[in-house]
């Protein structure tokens, strides 16, 4: 099907700061894909919620509160219960290296930290998303 | 997902499925289209609400607010945000929703954000589907939230049975320069924002627009609204209740309605047309033929157009 990639970039939890969920949306959108963006303070149910309505192919979650480790399991839980399972999720933010492979056990598929190329997360949802 | 699930979980009221589905509508899906036509039966009874207005006039704001209010009569509420896709890259960034957060997981609305993907009226050109697979699914009202409009978006008045008209004060003597083009299709007129300074001014600059109209029956109404803290979101319902009334009453209700069928079947035969042209254009060379015979001026345009739908008539018969 001839149509363009649809991601939500969603920024859950308290932390004021979207200025990198902007500049990730911006270069998506130069990629030629529809981003859905929610604004700040969602919880994992809306962010879920509106991926379900939205019939998006990818999640793209930015904390810089320190509360990653909880809210992005969360959502690929509640995405799950809610038939999302072939939705692709990703992450960035400020998150630890420490973090990360437990991040990804979780069904987080990739990790950007800060001052990762944009074009290194486009060329990512671009290649994982799980449907035609 | 199947053909089969998404019919079966459209009629048990899925969202996932008609998410699902109105993506296929979006990419002129066969399957989806089929879907649709099974299902037909059940549409036409939701209302439809168009909210359109200048960029910035709260047209996200007035939409969430109204569709508050009616969750609270328990009506099921669907909304359409629509904002513009970019012709360069095909991309959008989609915003409407951050205005509308907590009616996210509100289980009676069902919110679907759609680009313009190069409609030019305001709409998307799947606007239609979209509209048709949340009638199916049964919600009473269905809001239609349009990118935000200059002089000639009027897309909407042929889609919507309501069109409220969101304006703001401070847009001065630009409403003088737009009143021939959007400001005709206003079945309502909300001033937002109006703690500004302004406000009268604009309301009478309004109602002065309204006075050269000659419709004797039915006057737009024209109200001062604050939507961020709800002040004359009741008022607006009820506006918007009385329409509908008048329109039913009068028989343009379903005049209304016919003619945007007739909107809608036309557009669909343009874009086969089309279709057939340039799957004409992939397959073989007559266009191009063409192009170079009017270019050698040994034909002209309107003779050209004319070859080209012989052309795509006989490969039929």
């Amino acid at each position: 099907m001839n149509r363009p990639i649809r991601v939500l970039v969603a920024k859950p939890g308290l932390d004021g700061h979207d200025r990198g969920a902007k500049v990730v949306a911006r270069a998506l959108r130069d990629a030629g894909m529809e981003v859905i963006y929610t604004g700040l303070r969602q919880t994992p149910e809306q962010i879920a919620e509106a991926a379900i309505q939205e019939d998006v192919d990818c999640v793209a979650l930015s904390v810089l509160s320190g509360a990653h480790n909880h809210l992005f399991p969360k959502i690929v839980n509640l995405l799950r219960d809610k038939g999302g399972d072939d939705i692709l999720v990703v992450g960035g933010g400020v998150i630890p290296e420490e973090d990360i492979p437990g991040l990804k056990d979780a069904g987080i598929a990739a990790v950007f930290t800060p001052g990762t190329p944009t074009g290194i997360a486009i060329d990512f949802i671009k290649q994982n998303i799980k449907r035609a | 997902m199947f053909e089969l699930d998404i019919k079966t979980g459209l009629l048990r009221g899925e969202k996932r499925a008609a998410a699902r589905l109105i993506t296929y509508l979006e990419s002129e899906s066969e399957d989806g289209i089929k879907i649709v036509k099974e299902l037909y039966h059940l549409t036409g009874r939701s209302r439809i609400i168009g909210i359109t207005g200048p960029p910035g006039a709260g047209k996200s704001t007035v939409t969430d607010k109204l569709a508050k209010h009616i969750r609270k009569t328990g009506k099921k509420v669907a909304i359409i945000a629509i904002d513009p896709t970019s012709p360069f890259s095909g991309g959008a960034i989609l915003g409407d929703r951050i205005r509308m957060t907590d009616l996210s997981t509100d289980e009676g609305v069902f919110i679907r954000s759609m680009g313009t993907r190069g409609a030019l009226g305001g709409l998307s050109k799947s606007v239609h589907g979209a509209v048709k697979v949340m009638d199916i699914m049964g919600y009473d009202y269905i809001f239609i939230e349009t990118v935000g409009v200059g002089q000639s978006e009027i897309d909407i008045v042929k889609v919507a049975d309501t069109v409220v008209m969101v304006m703001v004060p401070g847009l001065g003597d630009d409403i003088q320069a737009i009143k021939a083009g959007i400001m005709e299709i206003g079945d309502i007129f909300a001033v937002n924002k109006s703690d500004r300074d302004g406000a009268e001014r604009t309301v009478t600059e309004i109602e002065m627009m309204l006075d050269l109209n000659d419709d004797d029956n039915y006057r737009p109404p024209v109200k001062n609204i604050i939507a961020i803290n709800n002040i004359g979101i009741e008022e607006l319902y009820k506006d918007i209740e009385d329409h509908h009334i008048y329109m039913k009453k009068t028989g343009k209700y379903e005049e209304r309605r016919k003619k945007a069928i007739e909107e809608e079947i036309l557009g669909i035969f343009k874009e086969n047309l089309i279709g057939k042209v340039i799957k004409l254009q992939r397959s073989t060379d007559y266009v191009s033929v063409l192009i170079m015979e009017v270019y050698n001026k040994t034909k002209d345009t309107y003779s050209a157009a004319i070859e080209l739908s012989d052309i795509i008539n006989n490969k039929e018969g």
